[in-house]
């Protein structure tokens, strides 16, 4: 393999995930337009989002060919974080109906 | 080295341990920055929900068009920047300059373009009277989380096709490495990763239908 034909190689093999990313971002303008509810469509969202998310993370930007003890160390901190930042949909509830103290 | 061959050897010995996760410290330098600005998107996004759950008359102005159809470009630009991106570290890691320079110089103009794209829906809104906490619609905050989040985002694409074209400019005169190009391959996809969370968070949730 020459060097100059590396990277047309790098471009067609990466292709299915950026032909699949594209879909994502298809099917979610797809999925806006038809009648669910907005905490449906948020979970929907959300799961589309990590899932084209996780493609970027593990081909594009090669996480999965680096060691697993980087990606244990990094990936599962971040999704801690991020999970513990759902506390606080209980107090915009809370705001939605006005009501001063939590019960 | 041993400590006794240092202290025969003198302070000039390095003693080189072997780099933590197999990879160079520019590198994980840069995957711990990303892990802390997408904890930074994240709060930014949680805080955006926050708000809106919490108000009764969230504006939903995105029309199709031109918004959402400017959202779909906007899209396909920046994962096809990313696409470049692959290419540029590739070519680079392979020691083709020339490969390399293009992929690279792709990867600057597609960013140009969305960023410019972006802007220009900016005004659109700046025009229809959305202001930090103003708009003709509903919930004054709309503007400030729409624009600080976008505003954010568009300000890591800024200085990411800066980076890049330093990047660029010093990998062809041979002043730079392969691995500051993959490095900054790295930052520009998380830049697209994010665009991935905005679009359906800030865009498609606020459809005017």
């Amino acid at each position: 393999m020459t060097a100059s034909g590396a990277s047309g190689n790098v471009i067609a093999k990466y292709l299915p995930v950026y032909f699949v990313l594209l879909g994502i971002a298809g099917l979610e303008v797809f999925l806006a337009y038809q009648n669910f509810s907005t905490v449906t469509l948020l979970v929907i969202f959300l799961v589309l989002a990590v899932c084209g998310a996780a493609l970027a993370v593990m081909y594009f930007m090669h996480l999965a060919q680096e060691r697993r003890s980087l990606f244990l160390s990094l990936i599962p901190a971040v999704i801690f974080v991020l999970l513990m930042m759902n506390m606080i949909w209980s107090d915009s509830f809370r705001l939605l109906h006005m009501r001063p103290f939590a019960h | 080295m041993s400590e006794s061959d240092q202290a025969i050897h003198g302070y000039g010995t390095a003693v080189l341990e072997p780099p933590p996760y197999a990879i160079p410290s520019r590198k994980l330098t840069m995957w711990l920055f990303i892990i802390s600005d997408a904890i930074t998107f994240g709060a930014l996004l949680f805080g955006y929900g926050y708000l809106r759950t919490a108000s009764s008359d969230w504006p939903t102005p995105f029309k199709f068009n031109p918004s959402i159809l400017n959202v779909m470009i906007m899209t396909v630009v920046l994962i096809t920047s990313s696409l470049t991106m692959l290419g540029a570290v590739d070519a680079a890691k392979a020691g083709d300059k020339g490969k390399a320079g293009r992929f690279l110089w792709s990867t600057i103009f597609l960013g140009v373009v969305f960023a410019g794209l972006h802007i220009r829906e900016w005004f659109g809104l700046i025009d229809d009277g959305v202001r930090l906490f103003q708009n003709p619609w509903g919930s004054p905050l709309f503007g400030a989380t729409f624009f600080s989040i976008t505003g954010l985002h568009l300000l890591h694409v800024v200085s990411g096709v800066v980076a890049l074209a330093v990047i660029a400019r010093g990998f062809s005169k041979g002043r730079l490495t392969a691995g500051y190009v993959e490095t900054a391959g790295l930052y520009w996809h998380f830049v697209d990763l994010v665009w991935m969370f905005v679009v359906p968070l800030i865009y498609l949730l606020n459809l005017s239908r």
